[in-house]
């Protein structure tokens, strides 16, 4: 089977957000592979493991997402392609990365495409769907189980809490949720094969792609913080007094009883 | 300012989702003067539907009508809504975002070559061009966007604009479109229901959430019985849900739902960043929890340190002395 995965790197989620100039600082911020892409590789890896194939990691970044499709190749991919947008593209947008993807898989013949549901910085979960529509494949979303037998694909995708129980077929492409696994962590020798496991670098350029086909649609004019919270009150006294005071505040100053 | 706006309608059990009449306010916030075409796709009769989105601003609706579409997919709503869009060529298409406005409009705006700014909290216009407002890193910024071309494409947070008026003296057409749909390759076998009866998470103005420190599915009773009391409804953190105290289904936080209710409660919740992607923008944040040290006193509005098993029935008692 011929698997790949959608991959972003992403802050790490303990990283403190600053802002200067519109923009998000990213001096000497951590990076990580995007939490909900972590499933999308682990799963790719455990459906390898049943059916046989290869996997390929795919990501639109620049050359620091090196070290993310390592980190994927030390769980157990076999292959990773690095997009590297940083020397033609200001900004982009989803249909940037969207429209690059569509463009890098024209002729690969994919049979399972595996992308996490949403990426926890821009949390838009735009390109999955964008891609598979651009493909004419399938695809769905938040997904908690991935059954494959030969060509017969059984899923569970989670809506807001329901459960639905999809069957679809190859090719399809599928975005994970939170409960389809446990991703592993690279092992020692996973991490030393890593780095010999082939990473492809490619520019838009050699997809044969203008910077014009893949123009932003959209355009981000600001980036802020959110305003200060006051500090809230913690009430004192005794618990009966504290909770009378509660009510109060919450009927007469919040005004929400 | 354009002319025609779409909103794509949504509903739960036949009966419209309060995120639809939002994004009627948004779309007439965008486009004052415009019209506002209401959509709505079902297997059944909509025109019940239809004029409660004319009720709430629409000037007239379309319905799609086909046995396909008794279920969501996004095969089927798609060949559904996309005649429409091209019978009306819209300048802007507006949606809830929600399960199904999540899993939609990327392959809409695929398909027309389009941007799409998703999961918008707030709407401003400055001189022709409407800005959204959006957050993002889970909540901690916000980014200004705006459409550089093509159409106005975008989903709205429930809860975050408000509705206008029901106006029942408002009338408007409700045409119905006849489609094909075919060749649908995603076929839902069952849908196993969890997700509560009665208050949607999503739309609830008051939510008591438990987490961990409730200790059991029984210590959740309180829980319920506060909500009842205050009109609201129950969710929890990942923790609670992780431990079996309740459902996947009322999980609030990045993976599960994001909620903007006017009073949050949080029960013996630690408050971790991934819970607070999922409710910090709420109006009103209280506390109640045991270890003063916790993190969700840091964005609680209101803090009580004390057992919570002590304070909700005391806090119950309270409430029932307003009504």
């Amino acid at each position: 089977m011929n698997i790949y995965v959608l991959l972003k790197k992403t802050f790490d989620t303990e990283e403190k957000i600053a802002v200067s100039n519109g923009r998000i600082e990213d001096d000497g911020a951590e990076y990580i592979i995007n939490p909900y892409d972590e499933y999308a590789v682990e799963e790719a890896i455990k459906q390898k493991d049943a059916h046989g194939g290869e996997v390929t990691v795919v990501t639109v970044g620049d050359e620091d997402s090196e070290k993310q499709l390592r980190t994927a190749l030390a769980m157990g991919a076999d292959k990773a392609v690095l997009i590297n947008t940083e020397d033609d593209l200001e900004d982009g947008d989803q249909f940037t990365t969207a429209k690059i993807l569509q463009t890098y898989f024209e002729d690969k013949e994919a049979d399972l495409i595996l992308a996490g549901n949403v990426a926890i910085d821009e949390a838009s979960g735009q390109v999955g769907p964008r891609l598979a529509e651009s493909l004419g494949i399938p695809y769905i979303t938040t997904i908690t189980a991935l059954e494959i037998d030969g060509d017969t694909v059984k899923i569970d995708k989670d809506v807001e809490g329901d459960v639905e129980k999809i069957e679809t077929s190859l090719p399809v492409l599928v975005t994970c949720q939170q409960g389809l696994n446990d991703p592993r962590y690279p092992s020692l020798p996973g991490i030393m094969k890593a780095k010999k496991k082939p990473l492809e670098e490619l520019e838009i350029d050699d997809l044969d792609l203008e910077e014009e086909d893949v123009e932003a649609k959209t355009n981000t004019v600001d980036i802020f913080l959110p305003p200060e919270k006051e500090a809230g009150r913690v009430l004192e006294g005794e618990i009966d007094d504290q909770v009378q005071e509660l009510v109060s505040l919450l009927k007469n100053d919040a005004k929400v009883l | 300012m354009s002319d025609k706006l779409l909103v794509i309608g949504e509903a739960r059990d036949g009966v419209l989702r309060n995120v639809t009449f939002e994004a009627i306010a948004a779309a007439k916030k965008i486009n004052s003067d415009g019209e506002i075409v209401g959509v709505l796709c079902g297997n059944d009769d909509l025109d019940t539907q239809a004029q409660e989105m004319i009720y709430y601003g629409a000037d007239r609706v379309v319905t799609v009508q086909h046995d396909e579409l008794e279920a969501y997919t996004s095969e089927g709503y798609g060949q559904a809504i996309l005649p429409v869009i091209d019978d009306e060529s819209p300048n802007g298409i507006i949606m809830g975002h929600t399960a199904i406005g999540k899993d939609l409009t990327p392959k809409l705006a695929s398909k027309l070559e389009t941007g799409l700014i998703s999961d918008a909290t707030e709407i401003e216009v400055e001189g022709d061009k409407a800005v959204f407002i959006r957050p993002i890193y889970s909540g901690k910024a916000f980014e200004k966007k705006t459409i550089s071309s093509g159409l106005t494409f975008a989903t709205i947070r429930p809860n975050n604009i408000p509705a206008l008026e029901r106006d029942e003296s408002r009338s408007g057409d409700v045409n119905t479109k006849e489609v094909d749909i075919a060749n649908i390759r995603t076929v839902i076998k069952e849908v196993i229901r969890k997700a509560s009866e009665g208050v949607d998470l999503s739309e609830a103005n008051v939510i008591i959430a438990g987490g961990r420190g409730v200790k059991s599915e029984e210590g959740f009773k309180p829980l319920y019985e506060l909500a009842d009391v205050l009109g609201g409804a129950v969710g929890a953190s990942r923790g609670a849900c992780d431990a079996e105290y309740c459902d996947y289904a009322l999980q609030i936080g990045q993976t599960g739902k994001v909620v903007t209710p006017d009073l949050y409660i949080a029960v013996g919740i630690s408050g971790a960043i991934q819970h607070l992607a999922g409710m910090s923008n709420s109006k009103v944040i209280v506390a109640i929890n045991k270890d003063p040290e916790s993190n969700i006193f840091n964005v609680a509005d209101y803090g009580i340190v004390g057992d919570l098993f002590d304070v909700v029935p005391k806090l119950i008692e309270e409430v029932k002395k307003l009504k």
